[in-house]
């Protein structure tokens, strides 16, 4: 129950974030993507925020030695995925998170990419279950 | 480089940034979780007993962000200026490549970078790197 209790918040926390931090708006992430034309570095910042409060935090779960992910592998999955992810990004300015929190509020077209989306989640697994 | 100062806002997305960074500290810290938008909702679509109710949970946070933001600074509306086809392709490229890449922008490029992981280094730097070049063709070579 305590851990249900702490993902809804730690959840809620998360989405306000995205939403103050401006990822949410997918003309700014895409002004973010955009190098060679009027770029706007804020997310930049946004990663750096996270990641100072992220650093003392993920010390500390080593520390007391949680169950952190432990894959090292750099492998061809790693990078065609990230490669792929990369490119879904660029062409909407919506990664999974801020797709999310616009769907919340009912927006047409971001249920249609979350739909999109998890129809990919799912041929991904179903893709897993054929290679056995 | 060319910097367009009127769009830049540091304060929000440093406190944004900050928040983001709290609510993944929250998770790991008492939860013992990784708060990786990608792996939360793909982790639902290969059910493992016991597991289904923190992800729930974390996205009926999530999804109640918008509202709750609303309470307290008026109504948010975000406009998605893509395309359907572009928008669906996108999602589709989005979650595939997620899954196989094991990550996105929280999962790799936040927790993953704040553990100093080499492998979420890489899947970052790829996957910045090809959303620079998705946007560099749509805008300037397209």
């Amino acid at each position: 129950m305590k851990h249900i209790v702490v993902a809804a918040i730690a959840g809620l926390v998360f989405g306000l974030g995205l939403i103050v931090s401006g990822m949410v708006f997918p003309a700014k992430v895409l002004g973010f993507l955009d190098l060679a034309g009027a770029w706007d570095p804020s997310l930049a910042l946004v990663m750096a925020g996270a990641i100072a409060v992220g650093l003392p935090a993920f010390a500390w779960a080593r520390r007391a030695k949680l169950k952190l992910p432990d894959s090292t592998r750099i492998d061809r999955r790693l990078v065609g995925g990230s490669l792929l992810f990369g490119i879904g990004w660029g062409l909407a300015g919506l990664c999974p998170g801020p797709a999310l929190v616009v769907a919340g509020l009912g927006d047409v077209k971001a249920l249609g990419f979350v739909a999109a989306m998890l129809a990919g989640m799912a041929i991904f697994e179903a893709l897993e279950r054929w290679k056995g | 480089m060319n910097i367009d100062w009127n769009a830049f806002t540091p304060w929000p997305a440093l406190a944004g940034g900050l928040l983001i960074g709290l609510a993944a500290a929250v998770l790991i810290r008492f939860a013992g979780r990784i708060a990786g938008i990608s792996g939360i909702v793909g982790g639902l679509l290969r059910p493992v007993a016991g597991d289904r109710a923190w992800r729930l949970a974390f996205l009926a946070g999530l999804l109640a962000a918008p509202w709750v933001y609303a309470l307290f600074a008026g109504p948010l509306m975000p406009s998605i200026d893509a395309g359907w086809g572009t928008l669906l392709a996108a999602g589709l490229l989005v979650g595939i490549g997620t899954r196989y890449g094991a990550g996105c922008t929280s999962g790799h490029g936040v927790c993953g970078l704040s553990r100093l992981s080499p492998r979420s280094a890489v899947a970052t730097a790829v996957f910045l790197v090809a959303g620079f070049a998705t946007v560099f063709v749509l805008r300037h070579l397209l």
